[in-house]
Formats: C-alpha cells, structure tokens, sequence
C-alpha cells in the first residue's frame, strides 16, 4: 500500500462527525417517541369516548356521563378573553421595545426584566393573583373574563418576547430605505416590518395560545370550575383542563371521559396550530404579492 | 440658458436624455450648502469642522478610504443621521437656502427631495409594483393612472422596464442584485427628487450591473444633483464633475480637498490626495 493510499483510506477509530449525528439522531428520536408514545395512549383510551354527542351534549353526573359541550364552550371563551386582551397589549409593547426605545434605556431593562421573570412565575402564583385582583378586587367573582384575564396576564411575556425578536430580525436596512423614502414609522410598520415579522408573531401565538388551553392552575380559583353552559362571560365555567384535572381526581369512574377530553384538548390545540399556520402562510403571501 | 435646457430634458419624454460623457456640463450653482459640519457619535468626533457645496445637475464624488466619515456625511444630508442614536450634528446645512435642521422642515419631505441609495441593494420584501407605489402613496398619489404611469416612467428610466413589465407582481427579492440596487434607484426616482446620495451604489454589483448602474448615474447628470461615495477611483474620475477627498486624520474624518474632478485628479492640491489617486497610499 502506497503512502498516499494509506493517508486516503477511511480509518475505522470513532469518528466525532459519527458520534455528533449519532447524538442528535438519537436526541430526535426520544423526542418523537414521547410525544408518540403519549398520544398513542391517548388514542388506546380516549377513542372510544369520542362520538357527536360527547362534544355536543351537556356533561352529566359530575361528567363521567354526557358529553362536554358547555366545557368546550367555557373554553374557547375564555381563549377568546385571553387573545383580545392580550394580543394588541403584546403587539403594542413589542413594538415599544424594538422600535423606539434605544438599547440601554433603564426603562427598557426593567421592562425586559420583568417580562422575563413573569415568563418563569408558576402558573399556579397567577392564579392567586387573578383571584385576589381580578374575581375580588375588580368583584368580577368566578368568572370566564376574570379566567381569561388571569391567561393575558399569564401569555403576555411570551406573546411579546417572540413578536420583539421577530421585528429585531427584521433587516436594518428596510428601517432604513423606508425612512430614507420620507415614509412614516407607522407606514414602515405596518406595511413592512409587521408582515416581515408575522413568522415570529404567528409561533408566538401557537405557544401562547397551546399554553392558555392547557393551563390548569391559574383557572381553578379565577374561571372556576362550574360545568353549566356559560350565559355570558361574567358567568362561571369550566375549561377543558380543569374537567381532565377534575374527572381524574374528584370523580371516581371518570378515567374514561378524562380520557376522551385530553384527546379532545390535543386535538384542538393540533388544529388551532395549524390554523395559525395556515393564517400566517396566507398573510406572507399577500405580502410578497400584494399587500 | 441651462434652466431651460434643463426644463426642456425634463418634460416631454419618459426615458432621460442620453448618455454624457466628460467635461464639466454643471451651473456652478449650489443646491446644498454644507457649512462648519461636525458629526459625533458618542461624543466621539467622526466627521471634523467641514465645508462644501454641492452644485445643481452635477455629479460630486465623494473619495478616501474606509471610515473617515463619507457615509457620515452622505446621511446626513438628508437627516438620516436621525435615525442613529447618540449622534450629535453641528454646524449648517442649507438646502436651497432652507436650513434642514429648522424646527419648521419637514423631515419626510425633505427626505423625498433628497433620495438615498444604499451600498447593499434593500428592496422591500413587497412585490416589484408596490416597492414603487408604497413610497408614492405614503407621499399623497392616491389616482391610479398617475402611480401607473410613474411607475413605468421611473421603471424605464433605470432600464428596468423591459425586464419586468410582465412580473410586476412577482416579489422584488427574487430580481438579481444589479436589477434590485436599479429597482432601488427607480423606487427613489418614483418620488422626482432634486438630489441622489449614493452609497457606494456599485460595490455589491458583478461588474457588467456596476456598468449598467454606472452608465445611469451619467444619465441623471443634468436632470438630477448626484452625490455618490465610491471606491473605485476610475469610476469616480469618469463620472464625477466635482471630486471630494476624505481621509483620516487623528482619527477624525477630514475634508482634505474639493473641486473640480479633473483637477483633484490631475493636478491635486494637497499631497495626501496626490498620493491617494495614484495609489501610494489609501
């Protein structure tokens, strides 16, 4: 064997490029299997309770019969509370932080600061909060507003930390060629630098809107956990996670429509991911077309 | 006699006049009056006391190497300098005998007399069509003939026309680099501006588009007051009327010598220039 055939041919050691994919394969793959696996348990033992009438029929006998019609509702009520009050706040406070404030400011790092440690608070610590200022303080009592505030509160510091990182991606150079052109900061805003930002802004919402469906804590001492059709949004309700957290507790023999309802739950959350998508797709287009 | 010359190219044709090469064609007319200029960024001083004039329809290069305060300069003829935080402008700038930094100016009109061009091409993530019309509408265009007919005009003054009059929709992004710094010329045109700043238009451009943008700008001469940063000295020696020379000196950007192109080239008058544009130094 030559020299130059030996220093060319593969050596069989441990390769740190393998051992590097190896790892990463490997990281992917526990990831999948759990989510996997837990949605594989789910479909095993929430399938069977899925039928027309268990999403469209009042829940009986503290749920273990009926359906979850009126949680399903309470619900998207309260979602509903949590984006329209949140959502212009966000907005309005990440374009305050990226646009016209200069790094530096002491204002400003008291603003990110605070975000930040909100973004880490227990979910369970903006639930005494909401009871005691929302449901006493403003005497809006158990209520799907005082739940739905209580969320705001709570997706707030996610909804503005992910639309600011998107409008600080946006190139300098637009900010730039806009003001050079004699436009508007409005104009340059909104014509430019939101829809350049709307990726951002849309992954915002999915993890904002995934942890509102899902929180549990915050809900039990502001929405409560009454499982009436709601009447209006002063009235009391249910959500969704508050009925698994129940059934599987509190009510004996309501494993199954706990069941049921987890799969309901992922299945919503699934969608209104891919709605916010679809929505953030749709807008992109538009902008690159017409806008 | 050169005002009605000048009117005469302006009105009746879409394209601009043709091609002019050479000699000083320009009023020795100020358009902008830069007196006693300083420029600091954090109170550290980039650009020291300068003063010069721009003159109406001419082509004025502005020369030397990197970071001794063109593009300082460049920007804030037109208040960009706005726009950088901690950044301190002194001294007078007049436009048209209008001082810009009077309370009373606005800052968005005198930013559509006083078009910009930046070094890398930053057309709006928007389709071709609207990259033109947004500035046009933010400026009060709102009939739908006249946008589509200045954005023709503008497209077809830059060369651009022909290549995308069919995809007018499609987004800028996807032109190539030289069509996209043209798009960003026509977009500053679309306005009718008095006066271009370029900055260092060609330096992210092949050669053949650095040709194309260089044949415009000789284009604009006349109709247009261009004031461009570049690099490269043959292109600045056969474009420009006037030549300005920038170079550092105890860290702070300097006004070494201006005047007429030929002779800042041929005859400088100051020895850090002779050795600059023969390039001993720089």
């Amino acid at each position: 064997m030559t020299q130059l055939r030996r220093n060319l041919v593969h050596r069989r050691s441990l390769d740190p490029d393998w051992c590097l994919g190896a790892m990463v394969y490997l990281a992917a793959g526990v990831v999948c299997a759990v989510f996997a696996w837990i949605l594989f348990d789910l479909l095993a033992h929430g399938l069977q309770s899925i039928s027309w009438s268990f999403l469209t029929e009042l829940p009986r006998s503290s749920g273990r019969k009926g359906g979850i019609s009126s949680v399903l509702v309470s619900t998207l009520l309260i979602l509903l509370v949590t984006m329209v009050v949140a959502v212009p706040l966000a907005l309005a406070t990440s374009i305050w932080l990226s646009e016209f404030t200069r790094s530096g400011g002491r204002l400003v790092a008291g603003v990110r600061m605070s975000l930040d440690v909100l973004a880490g608070v227990p979910s369970i610590v903006f639930g005494l909060f909401g009871s005691a200022f929302f449901c006493v303080f403003l005497g809006l009592g158990y209520s799907i507003l005082a739940g739905g505030l209580t969320l705001a509160c709570m997706v707030l510091p996610i909804l503005i930390r992910t639309t600011e990182a998107g409008l600080s991606s946006v190139p300098h150079e637009w900010r730039q060629g806009a003001a050079a052109l004699g436009l508007s900061k409005s104009a340059a805003l909104w014509q430019i630098l939101l829809p350049a930002a709307m990726p951002s802004i849309a992954a915002g919402l999915i993890l904002g809107i995934g942890r509102a469906m899902a929180e549990t804590a915050a809900l039990i001492f502001t929405s409560g956990y009454v499982d009436r059709m709601p009447e209006s949004v002063l009235d009391s309700g249910r959500a969704l996670a508050i009925h698994i957290f129940d059934l599987s507790m509190n009510v004996s023999g309501g494993d199954q429509a706990a069941y049921g309802s987890a799969l309901v739950l992922i299945v919503a959350i699934g969608l209104i991911n891919l709605l916010a998508l679809k929505i953030s797709d749709a807008l992109l287009a538009k902008r690159v077309v017409y806008a | 006699m050169h005002e009605t010359d000048l009117t005469n190219q302006a009105t009746p044709t879409y394209t601009l006049g043709g091609l002019q090469q050479g000699a000083p064609c320009c009023l020795p007319k100020p358009i902008l009056d830069v007196k006693g200029l300083r420029i600091s960024y954090r109170g550290v001083p980039a650009l020291d006391n300068m003063s010069l004039q721009i003159h109406k329809g001419c082509i004025t290069a502005l020369i030397g190497p990197s970071g001794c305060g063109k593009t300082s300069f460049l920007s804030s003829l037109n208040r960009l300098t706005d726009l950088i935080p901690n950044v301190r402008v002194e001294g007078q700038i007049e436009y048209q005998g209008i001082n810009i930094h009077d309370p009373s100016v606005d800052v968005r009109a005198l930013r559509s007399e006083i078009g910009m061009i930046f070094q890398k091409p930053n057309p709006f993530p928007l389709s071709i069509r609207r990259n033109l019309e947004m500035p046009l509408k933010a400026h009060g265009v709102s009939s739908k003939a006249e946008l589509g007919e200045r954005v023709e005009r503008a497209l077809t003054d830059v060369g651009l026309w022909n290549e995308v009059k069919d995809r007018l929709d499609q987004p800028a992004l996807g032109l190539s680099g030289g069509q996209q710094q043209r798009l960003c010329i026509a977009r500053a045109l679309v306005l009718e501006p008095r006066v271009l700043l370029m900055d260092e238009p060609c330096s992210a451009l092949d050669p053949i588009s650095s040709g194309v943008v260089e044949d415009l700008v000789l284009r604009l001469k006349g109709q247009y007051t261009v004031v461009i940063v570049t690099h490269n000295l043959a292109q600045a020696k056969r474009i420009a009327n006037y030549a300005a020379f920038f170079w550092m000196k105890e860290k702070v950007g300097k006004l070494i010598e201006f005047g007429h192109s030929q002779q800042v080239f041929e005859a400088p008058g100051h020895e850090l220039t002779a050795a600059y544009v023969s390039g001993v130094r720089g």
